[in-house]
């Protein structure tokens, strides 16, 4: 045999499906989209973290205020102990650790849900592209 | 030596054989330049929490707040509220981003967010400053303890306590230090707790006498009407916000596995923290009862028991007591020690031209450095009550790196222009005022509680110096803000380019 058969040509066609895009993409090349996902989960925790912290000074940070205008609470006893002491030694403790624990859940809730979104194909199906150049 | 010193001499003896022998057993697993500086980061969130609530409750906690409590009543409570309140602070707004972003200490982090290798300079040489400001009324109240319990001269202690933290930290670093702390924890606990147990019996015992006191006493505010306020509102902005700047805290939260663990060992401290708390006011209200003179007020949790049980029970106690106090002062210095010669290594010692040191001899170098500075301003400087010094540290720290740490972590816009003009005001002016302090202060009362308390203006200030001074230089705004941000805030779990 003096002729060598004819080399293997593949034939393929274009994808019958789009290529299905996860959103981590959008982060890791910062589009608009991918900076929105990552703003609103910043947005959620700093909401959070200040809604815990406004119940703290509310409840905490009211109370010298409220014995400036009031030094009267001051002398209320509850089982022989005067108020205040009752408070600042010992009911600000268990207040903050349920608001540390309150916190964490929510943040633990918040990072997963932006996890799940992330991490999940596009719904829609957006047809592949090539990533963006970095600049 | 008397026979009266030798509960005190027994327990001092027992508590640092234990020490060293703990940080000994440590060093078998410190090998690596990484096991120095943060424990290879695979500590426990249950472990790493006892050992920040070990190294965290310092002689001010243990000793400082019960003599303050029993001098001023009420209104020093604030002290161990904020304390605490710091540990939220820290838990819902630097926590898990400080883990994530990966950094061993706080230049580093400075370094990172800024791209700016002056700003780190700046922050080594705060964190070697509030550092100083923290360790000195240890070394001081170790002096007290001392000399309350063994007649010793007040230098001894800090020359011993010294020692002793560089035996330790020069050995095995961190590594060693995390059990060393997380023991530490649990002893001083137990040493508070039993005797204010046991005293607590005592004076059920007698009738349950009431304290001698006017009504000023219970109200949780300073003297003095709107100066009074001034005074307290102050105090609660300086440990609210100082936590989270102090260098021996940060450089905890890098040896959590990942920013979840960091969550959670947070947590787990603020519960810790708000078990030990509950004890030392009981001290002060149980001083009040029994009218002392004391040698100082500081000196007032050693000297109780003793003075309520005279004979060999209040001679344990005393020893407990004595044992819980030189915990803390051990884990506190120790913590300390290790974030200063970890700044100072990499930053000073290392890059000296003559000797290239390896990590290490750099590591062991730099912790002489850190002990033997405030170990001389201790015998120095006059004696200031331990919480109320320990409190202007918070006061520096609220004015320089908690600007630093939520505009880093929080807002897009910082730059490092910004972030200089914001640490410099805030140090000036904290720390010109500290100086003032540490000086005697005098009159006018309002000039007077303005420079005894700065952060109430000083923090807004830095703030607004950073603020201001990043919205001026708008193309200062590093070009890796957005993908540092990513990186501080999503979760580990998700794999994303974190760059």
């Amino acid at each position: 045999m003096s002729e060598s058969p004819p080399g293997r040509v593949r034939i393929t066609g274009p994808p019958r499906r789009p290529t299905q895009v996860s959103r981590r993409t959008d982060i890791d090349h910062d589009t608009p989209l991918g900076e929105m996902y990552v703003g609103s989960l910043l947005r959620a925790q700093l909401g959070l973290a200040a809604r815990v912290l406004l119940v703290m000074l509310v409840g905490l940070g009211s109370l010298p205020l409220v014995f400036h205008l009031f030094p009267g609470l001051a002398g209320i006893r509850m089982l022989g102990i005067p108020v205040p002491w009752w408070l600042l030694g010992v009911a600000a403790y268990p207040f903050l650790y349920l608001l540390g624990r309150h916190y964490v859940r929510r943040a633990e809730q918040h990072e997963s849900s932006f996890a799940e979104l992330v991490s999940s194909r596009d719904p829609g199906g957006r047809p592949a592209h090539d990533p963006p150049e970095e600049p | 030596m008397s026979l009266d010193a030798a509960p005190g001499i027994i327990a001092v003896t027992l508590v640092t054989v234990a020490t060293v022998a703990i940080g000994t057993w440590g060093l078998r697993f410190s090998r690596t330049t990484s096991d120095f500086f943060v424990a290879s980061r695979t500590v426990h969130p249950r472990l790493n929490a006892s050992a920040i609530g070990g190294e965290y409750l310092s002689a001010a906690s243990f000793l400082g707040i019960a003599g303050l409590v029993l001098t001023f009543g009420a209104e020093m409570l604030w002290y161990p509220i904020g304390w605490t309140a710091g540990y939220l602070v820290l838990l819902v707004l630097v926590a898990a981003p400080l883990r994530r972003s990966g950094a061993y200490t706080l230049p580093d982090f400075a370094e990172a967010r800024l791209g700016s290798r002056a700003i780190r300079l700046l922050c080594s040489l705060l964190v070697v400053a509030i550092g100083w400001l923290y360790l000195m009324p240890q070394f001081q109240g170790a002096g007290i303890t001392l000399h309350a319990v063994a007649g010793a001269p007040t230098w001894t202690g800090p020359l011993i306590v010294g020692a002793v933290v560089l035996v330790n930290v020069m050995s095995g670093g961190m590594r060693s230090i995390t059990f060393v702390q997380a023991f530490q924890y649990w002893l001083k606990l137990t040493a508070l707790l039993l005797p204010a147990a046991v005293l607590l019996i005592v004076w059920a015992g007698e009738g349950r006498p009431r304290p001698d006191v006017d009504a000023a006493w219970s109200l949780p505010l300073a003297d003095g009407g709107g100066i009074g306020l001034y005074t307290t509102y102050s105090l609660i902005l300086a440990t609210f916000l100082g936590t989270m700047g102090l260098p021996h805290v940060v450089v905890r939260f890098y040896t959590n596995p990942d920013g979840r663990a960091a969550r959670q060992t947070t947590l787990t401290v603020l519960a810790l923290l708000g078990v030990f708390y509950l004890i030392p006011p009981v001290y002060g209200a149980l001083g009040r009862v029994h009218t002392a003179e004391l040698a100082s007020a500081d000196a007032l949790v050693l000297e109780l028991p003793r003075l309520m049980l005279p004979g060999p029970l209040g001679d344990v106690l005393t020893g407990l007591v004595v044992a819980g106090a030189f915990a803390a002062f051990l884990s506190t210095s120790s913590g300390l020690t290790i974030a200063l010669a970890g700044v100072l290594s990499q930053d000073l010692v290392a890059k000296l031209p003559q000797h290239r040191l390896s990590g290490v001899a750099a590591f062991r170098l730099a912790s002489v450095v850190a002990v033997a500075i405030p170990c001389i301003a201790a015998v120095a400087v006059p004696h200031v009550s331990i919480a109320r010094a320990v409190g202007l540290a918070f006061a520096v720290a609220a004015s320089t790196f908690c600007p630093l740490l939520l505009l880093g972590i929080w807002w897009r816009r910082l730059t490092d222009v910004g972030a200089a003009a914001g640490l410099m005001i805030g140090f000036v002016g904290s720390g010109g005022a500290v100086v003032w302090t540490l000086s005697g202060g005098s009159e006018p009362p309002l000039l007077d509680a303005l420079l005894a308390q700065p952060a109430a203006w000083s923090v807004p200030l830095a703030f607004a110096a950073m603020v201001l001074g990043s919205l001026c230089t708008p193309r200062r705004v590093p070009a890796h803000t957005s993908r540092l941000l990513v990186r501080l805030h999503t979760p580990e779990s998700v794999p994303l380019d974190r760059g």
